[in-house]
């Protein structure tokens, strides 16, 4: 029998194939720092596509198409299970959407979204290299460049 | 093409080709236009929460020519801002005294925001390092009207190409015309990356060069700009590249006949005024073509030109 490593959940969403160092990231961008049932995460599991991979199970919170896009920003290959006593019965691929609001602030210090009370608009000009603008200060930003809200 | 009654004037990057084109046969009609009924009861608020003397005045002049009326500020300090104000809501606020919005604010973005605020035309008169589209307009309408066309010309862009907001808009407008494209300028003064992405991408034929003598002989056009000493983080990098090229009459006896020299203004020390009664220099009729170009500008936002 196969061992699992972390606990199966009954209702829920598991998020799996999450480049390992952004594990938290994924926690940052769902505000599961405020999500008051389980959360399993573990991180530095092999993987053959990733080499180390992290995963999130989330207990009572089913995640939305949107909510999946947004994990593509710092998972581009994640998976989400929908669970619902303990069976899969939705399967979701994270994938980029044209825009990001509210989910990374823009890198550029002088750009008003940082300077006033604005919520940041960014658009996805590629998915893979990373390619973000700002729809405010026009600035282009990387994978390396983002700071989440 | 998008008709322009109502609509916002905030980056180049938002303008076709051939809206582009559409803009300066515009400001061909408004040169030497006087008309004091075209704009009568229209009110222009001109908002400069940064100094400015040629945007705002150009403006204010364009108004006044077309029987306009302008308000507004040029010291933020005076201000509700200077208690805490938003941008948002003082721009909602003033929306409700004007019929279009002049704005040069110190914030990339923040023109970009403005329009987000008002149901009446903004027009970005400079944000920050950002951008300066009336700039851009008024470039390309004197390169337009001194060579006769901006197709295909080979426009050489000198001096500080890092952080002049002037020269990344200008080449980003001419790589819709097919401009062949010659950046001189000191290592630590090139353009930036992501504008060097762009014309990759859009196929520009474009070289990164040091050597102005050698470059001055294949240009039609040559835009010259200053080192700016206020956008250099270190004092000590200003002193490095100040002064690294002069344009006067020894440069001049390599360059083409019919190549025309622009400037956006002020100067410092690269443009020599020995050039200034040359057929080269153009820039002070690029200062003044600023009044037609805006004039068609606010013309066109508030619906009296088509």
């Amino acid at each position: 029998m196969k061992e699992l490593k972390v606990t199966a959940i009954e209702n829920g969403s598991v998020i799996d194939h999450i480049p390992t160092d952004n594990t938290f990231n994924v926690i940052g961008i769902l505000k599961l720092d405020r999500h008051d049932d389980t959360i399993l995460i573990a991180t530095n599991l092999p993987s053959k596509k990733l080499g180390k991979k992290g995963i999130v199970k989330v207990s009572g919170r089913q995640l939305t198409k949107d909510e999946a896009n947004k994990i593509a920003l710092v998972a581009p290959d994640a998976t989400i299970n929908i669970i619902k006593d303990f069976e899969i019965v939705e399967k979701l691929k994270a994938s980029l959407p044209k825009q990001l609001v509210n989910v990374s602030k823009c890198f550029n210090p002088n750009c008003i979204t940082n300077r006033d009370s604005v919520v940041p608009k960014l658009c996805v000009e590629s998915a893979r290299p990373l390619r973000l603008r700002c729809e405010y200060c026009e600035r282009s930003m990387t994978q390396k460049d983002i700071q989440l809200v | 093409m998008k008709g322009f009654k109502g609509r916002d004037i905030i980056s180049i990057s938002d303008f076709s080709k051939q809206e582009i084109l559409h803009v300066l046969d515009t400001a061909k009609n408004f040169e030497n236009y006087r008309n004091p009924s075209l704009l009568k009861d229209k009110m222009l608020a001109t908002l400069f929460f940064e100094p400015s003397t040629r945007t705002r005045m150009s403006f204010e002049a364009a108004m006044h020519f077309l029987g306009g009326r302008v308000i507004g500020f040029s010291d933020a300090r005076l201000t509700s801002i200077s208690k805490g104000e938003s941008l948002w809501d003082s721009i909602r606020i003033v929306e409700g005294y004007s019929d279009v919005i002049v704005m040069r604010h110190p914030f990339e973005g923040s023109a970009r925001l403005a329009a987000e605020a008002a149901n009446i035309p903004i027009i970005n008169g400079g944000d920050g390092a950002n951008q300066h589209p009336t700039q851009t307009f008024l470039d390309l309408f004197t390169i337009y009207k001194s060579k006769g066309t901006i197709d295909k010309l080979k426009v050489g862009f000198l001096g500080d190409l890092k952080y002049g907001r002037t020269v990344h808009s200008l080449a980003r407008a001419l790589s819709l015309f097919g401009a062949e494209m010659y950046f001189i300028s000191p290592a630590e003064l090139r353009m930036p990356s992501d504008d060097i992405e762009h014309l990759k991408k859009e196929g520009i034929v474009f070289h990164e060069v040091e050597d102005l003598i050698g470059t001055c002989p294949k240009l039609d056009v040559l835009y010259t700009t200053r080192i700016q000493k206020e956008r250099f983080p270190d004092a000590a990098d200003y002193e490095k590249v100040k002064g690294v090229y002069r344009v006067d009459n020894s440069m001049l006896k390599h360059v083409k006949p019919e190549l025309k020299i622009l400037h956006p203004l002020p100067r410092v020390d690269e443009l020599s005024p020995e050039i200034d009664n040359s057929p080269h220099a153009v820039y002070f009729e690029q200062a003044a073509n600023g009044v037609p170009v805006r004039a068609a500008l606010l013309a066109l936002v508030l619906g009296v030109a088509e």
